[in-house]
């Protein structure tokens, strides 16, 4: 089992800007919109460099994405950005209508996903994105799970033709991914290899999810962890060949468990391959007030929490 | 300026787009009748007169372009641009129908002239500004036409664009609303009060022009100003639904209820 340490923590959404700034150098189509939240997209450097190509569209998400529609037939390269809950749910028919339904090459990126907002509340911490977002055909959704990750997932979605949700996230976190990674769109990382039970996590679980691992190590468990940072298009084979191995899974995200990445393992589970699977996520209900270290504990979707579901799975498993 | 000829084949233009309107929505069963007619005149003007396009090369990047807002007009739509020579003629029996790319409400097609999918209503305009803004950045000279719905302007997104095209002075928008004051549930001031609607406009940034939308010189000679302007234009073009037809004239009956045969032949008497 490798051990994963890290030095720092960061903001996936300072990795969305870092990737943005390199953007902005390398890539002259891309140009960057936002609805009044340029600090919280961590999109200074982009802007300081390159006036020219920031849209400030005002507090108008609606009109935001129909702009990045239309700017893309020129060649544009629109990466649209807000709050996830406004860069999905509030604007759910324009993307599904103006973007997605005519295969636009717009990129929605979106911070302050989930429970991890925190203090504001849940009117702001949207969970139930990655649902929405992978059912609209042509969509392409991306979590990725730390700083390193987020920004090399910025420029690679910069090279792919189409629509794309990229979903980031708030409070800083432990970066353990490689700088210099590549990244591929649409196939899982296997973070950890191991024999028991498959963990698959995507985004902010990712690192719990590694924690999790090593405390089952403890107790002699050999747990698989795999990164889903592409919810669609789904790494079917990734989740085949795991489960066949171990013969349980856990799913894990920082999202709702109605329809979300737990959901898309479980398709593949009862179409292809039946194992007995545990879901990580918040149950049917909406987040509150609070740091996002007490959401997290509030809601179980820590380390802890992966472990017991991993335990439950191995039980059921094994029974 | 228009010739008496010009005027003339114009005039003969809308009664044939106005014959398929009726035959398109009867053989489907199913269409809007009376926000498509309202609309002729403007788009027999623009795809006609008004606008550089070209049927045999309709990704030609100096086209002006034309977007849909309101996309249940569909049927106006789909008999111009088969007019133009974009849709061939016998496409159009599949309109509606499983298979075909003539979709209820206007699908992306840029081969067959539809230029964007539209018809939730209140997106369009902003995508007209997406492009229009494109257009401005590459230095490129193409006007942008949107054809807004009276009804779909009580969408606030409409007023996020109209906003969003003064702040980036998009003076290669020409937008018209089909004011026929009519939608749905009814009458629109009763639904959902839009007057005074060119000073809304106005106090927007736009530069505002009211003519009569059935009246081809009026159409034509606002557009030819509209082009001089340094600002966004809004066109209140003032139409009567079911214009041409008199038992549809202001009926709200042919809103989305299509005329079965024998209505239909009745309206054809109409319109020979």
């Amino acid at each position: 089992m490798k051990k994963y340490t890290f030095t720092e923590k960061k903001d996936t959404r300072s990795g969305f800007g870092a990737g943005m700034q390199i953007l902005g150098q390398t890539s002259p189509n891309v140009v960057a919109l936002c609805a009044d939240l340029v600090g919280s997209l961590k999109l200074d450097a982009f802007i300081k460099e390159n006036p020219e190509r920031f849209i400030q569209c005002g507090i108008a998400e609606a009109n935001m994405i129909g702009i990045s529609a239309g700017l893309t037939i020129g060649g544009k390269i629109p990466f649209a950005t807000t709050f996830a809950n406004f860069g999905s749910g509030r604007v759910y028919d324009q993307i599904r209508q103006s973007v997605a339904y005519s295969n636009k090459n717009v990129k929605i990126c979106v911070s302050h996903a989930g429970l991890t907002l925190g203090e504001d509340g849940a009117t702001h911490q949207i969970l139930e994105d990655l649902g929405m977002m992978k059912m609209l055909p042509g969509m392409t959704v991306i979590n990725p799970c730390d700083y390193n990750q987020t920004k090399a997932a910025t420029i690679a979605i910069a090279d792919y033709e189409g629509p794309v949700y990229l979903r980031f996230g708030r409070p800083v976190i432990p970066v353990f991914t490689d700088a210099d990674q590549k990244f591929e769109i649409g196939k899982a990382w296997t973070v950890n290899e191991g024999t028991d039970v498959s963990i698959f996590a995507t985004g902010h679980l990712v690192w719990e999810a590694i924690q999790a691992g090593e405390i089952l190590a403890e107790k002699g468990i050999s747990a698989e962890i795999i990164n889903i940072h592409t919810i669609k298009p789904f790494d079917t084979e990734a989740v085949l060949t795991s489960i066949k191995k171990t013969g349980c899974a856990v799913s894990a995200e920082e999202h709702q468990i109605n329809g979300g990445l737990g959901d898309s393992i479980a398709q593949v589970l009862v179409q292809q391959y039946y194992v007995p699977m545990e879901y990580v996520g918040v149950n049917d209900s909406f987040g509150e007030s609070g740091t996002p270290t007490q959401l997290m504990e509030k809601y179980g979707l820590t380390a802890a929490d992966i472990v017991e579901k991993a335990l439950k799975a191995i039980r059921r498993k094994n029974s | 300026m228009l010739t008496q000829e010009k005027l003339n084949f114009l005039k003969d233009k809308a009664k044939e787009i106005r014959q398929e309107i009726i035959i398109m929505i009867t053989r489907a069963a199913s269409g809007h009748v009376g926000g498509s007619m309202s609309a002729v005149e403007i788009l027999v003007s623009l795809y006609h007169h008004i606008m550089k396009h070209d049927s045999q090369n309709p990704k030609w990047t100096e086209r002006d372009r034309f977007i849909m807002g309101k996309g249940h007009a569909t049927p106006v739509y789909y008999a111009v641009l088969a007019d133009c020579g974009y849709i061939p003629k016998e496409d159009l029996l599949g309109f509606r129908r499983p298979g075909s790319y003539l979709q209820g409400h206007p699908k992306q097609y840029t081969e067959k002239g539809i230029e964007v999918s539209t018809g939730t209503l209140g997106l369009s305009l902003s995508t007209t500004c997406g492009m229009a803004l494109s257009a401005k950045l590459k230095g490129e000279k193409q006007n942008y036409f949107c054809l807004c719905g009276d009804g779909e302007i009580q969408e606030g997104q409409i007023w996020e664009a109209a906003m969003f095209a003064n702040k980036y002075k998009l003076n290669n928008i020409i937008a018209f609303v089909d004011r026929n004051y009519m939608q749905s549930d009814g009458y629109s001031e009763d639904i959902m009060p839009l007057d005074p609607l060119e000073p809304k406009w106005e106090a927007f940034g736009w530069e505002v022009f009211s003519i009569d939308g059935h009246d081809f010189e009026q159409i034509i000679n606002t557009v030819e100003k509209a082009m001089l302007s340094d600002k966004p234009v809004m066109i209140v073009a003032r139409t009567i639904k079911g214009k041409g037809v008199s038992f549809m004239e202001n009926d709200n009956t042919w809103h989305g209820s299509p005329p079965n045969l024998e209505t239909a032949m009745r309206a054809l008497g109409e319109l020979v």
